[in-house]
């Protein structure tokens, strides 16, 4: 085998955990890893990676890779591929991350396993388990392929220091302006306090049982209260208490806390799937039947405008 | 302006997964358009209603029983219809590449299509078919703008919104709050059934991915449950997530 490269991800200079969570996954595995960074000035980054069991830093520094763009990060991995055969490629499956995998998958004319939550890796094969509608069943596929590709979901893989050397290399350039075919014309992030949905240790969401922008006030207190990342259900998107960037569920976002908190969510099979795999799960519910009590660790029949800010009062004393 | 919007037919999002035989099951389970598709269909008509676009042609590969979703579609507004006949166990690669050749055969100026499949999840297909075909694609859409021969659209990205321009031909895929479809209306069925649909074999394609297992979850165990006075429920949660869990309080 000829490595493990790891695609991290960051952005202005601020990397994802995520990275740091594929380094740690990729050690397990006992092959060299290499963490490949692409961008302008980032360089430095290179001791950060090494922190979390990065043997190897491919620093790929170019104005054309300041920020992501399809054509040039695919025909620089395409030569850097050729130049270096590495066992297998993972990204992060993450707006950017998919898009560059599967473009890279095409070109290459390989198979692709997205959206990974375990990861088996030997010479030029992988077994990936990848949870399928939604998460309401498992499937491992088998990808060969040299390099082996896959995408990893952001949270799954749990973050282990572990100092490496970290030593630094730069490949040549291969890419140009000429590969550019997109135009960033602005990109304004999400102003919250809150951590990205797929990415918190906490999450508590909000249901039709908040029934308005009131009930969502009370569950934001709790959120904030335990630093969670505000979730909705279907319902409370739909109505337009929240954004559609916080459904929790089969058309919204899968996620995997530590701890899930339910809060007037009746838990609808669609919902169920988006979060399910929670290691501990709270519900708040006025209806002894709602079947997010059939998941829930520990549930309670009551109206969320009571319970909530009780909840809340006590866990602050 | 010419528009073409992939469909792929999945399960009911509503629909309970069993395995038999190794494979997932199907029986008695109700067929959709992917949600994700969906959208892409409403708003490729939406394109057509504003005079952006001509004509909007649905095309979809699997089975006979994909006929449905592209009837759906053109019950929605879609002009006409085609379907490639594809073993629906094809891989990501073999499905890009089979409905790649269609498109080519069509030269549309826009292909939309919904940036993930709620069945198998892979967010792949669309951009493989902008890989095979050479043109650009802007993925997870919220919105869109189509003027002097470029698309300018809006994307849900990871922690932002990003606007991303490129020339037509282009590739876009949508996210589910892009627009809200509409129902097929009683007429909109009626002349859905007079509507072209043209079948057509699919290219050869062999699919890389095996599936080696398939399983279902560990199903979750229902723990404490409580139906008692709002202050003496909220204690015990509170004694529960301090205890248990051991959240951190942020003060």
């Amino acid at each position: 085998m000829a490595g493990t490269w790891i695609v991290v991800e960051q952005r202005d200079g601020n990397i994802r955990k995520v990275s740091y969570e594929m380094i740690s996954e990729a050690k397990k595995i006992g092959d060299e890893v290499v963490a490949v960074v692409f961008g302008k000035g980032v360089e430095g980054q290179a001791a950060e990676y090494a922190k979390y069991g990065a043997d190897k830093v491919c620093v790929v520094e170019d104005d054309v890779f300041a920020n992501y763009n399809t054509g040039a990060f695919v025909a620089q991995m395409v030569a850097m591929i050729k130049e270096y055969s590495p066992n297998a490629v993972l990204f992060a499956h993450t707006f950017n991350g998919r898009d560059f995998a599967s473009r890279l998958a095409q070109k290459l004319e390989q198979g692709l396993a997205t959206d990974a939550i375990a990861i088996q890796l030997s010479a030029g094969k992988g077994i990936f388990t990848r949870s399928i509608y939604a998460g309401k069943a498992l499937a491992k596929v088998e990808v060969t392929g040299s390099p082996v590709l896959a995408t990893v979901r952001p949270g799954v893989c749990e973050v282990v220091p572990g100092a490496a050397a970290g030593a630094v290399f730069k490949p040549a350039i291969a890419a140009t302006a000429a590969d550019v075919y997109q135009t960033v014309k602005s990109f304004v992030p999400t102003v919250s306090a809150r951590p990205e949905l797929t990415e918190a240790a906490v999450v508590v969401s909000g249901g039709r049982g908040c029934k308005g922008p009131d009930g969502i006030k009370i569950v934001e207190q709790l959120a904030d209260l335990l630093g969670a990342a505000l979730g909705g259900s279907r319902a409370s998107i739909d109505s337009g208490w929240l954004g559609h960037e916080l459904q929790v569920g089969q058309t919204g976002k899968v996620v995997n806390p530590n701890l899930y908190v339910a809060c007037g969510i009746s838990g609808a099979i669609q919902h169920l799937a988006g979060m399910s795999s929670s290691k501990y799960i709270a519900a708040v519910n006025t209806d002894t039947e709602a079947p997010i009590f059939n998941v829930s660790d520990f549930g309670v029949v009551g109206d969320l405008f009571k319970v909530v800010p009780m909840l809340v009062d006590n866990l602050k004393k | 302006m010419k528009v073409l919007v992939c469909v792929k037919q999945t399960f009911d999002t509503e629909a309970k997964i069993e395995i038999k035989d190794g494979k997932i099951a199907d029986a008695g389970i109700n067929l959709i358009i992917n949600p994700y598709d969906e959208v892409a269909v409403e708003g490729g008509i939406q394109l057509k209603e504003k005079g952006v676009a001509t004509e909007v042609v649905v095309l979809a590969a699997g089975s006979d029983k994909a006929m449905d979703a592209i009837r759906t579609a053109l019950a929605m507004g879609a002009d006409r219809g085609i379907l490639v006949k594809q073993d629906t166990a094809a891989d990501e690669f073999a499905r890009a590449v089979v409905l790649a050749a269609a498109i080519k055969a069509e030269n549309p100026d826009l292909v939309l299509a919904g940036h993930v499949a709620a069945d198998d999840g892979s967010s792949q297909v669309p951009t493989r078919i902008a890989e095979i075909l050479g043109l650009p694609h802007i993925n997870v859409i919220t919105s869109i703008e189509i003027a002097g021969g470029k698309a300018t659209c809006s994307s849900e990205a990871d922690g932002g919104t990003q606007v991303t321009e490129v020339s037509m031909p282009a590739v876009i895929s949508s996210q589910v709050s892009w627009n809200e479809p509409r129902y097929p209306s009683m007429k909109g069925i009626m002349q859905a059934k007079k509507k072209p649909v043209a079948t057509v074999d699919a290219v050869a394609a062999d699919s890389k991915v095996k599936i080696v297992d398939l399983s279902l979850p560990a199903a979750k165990q229902a723990g404490i449950k409580i139906d008692d006075d709002p202050d003496v429920a909220a204690a015990k949660l509170s004694e529960w997530m301090l205890n248990t869990v051991k959240v951190e309080i942020k003060k």
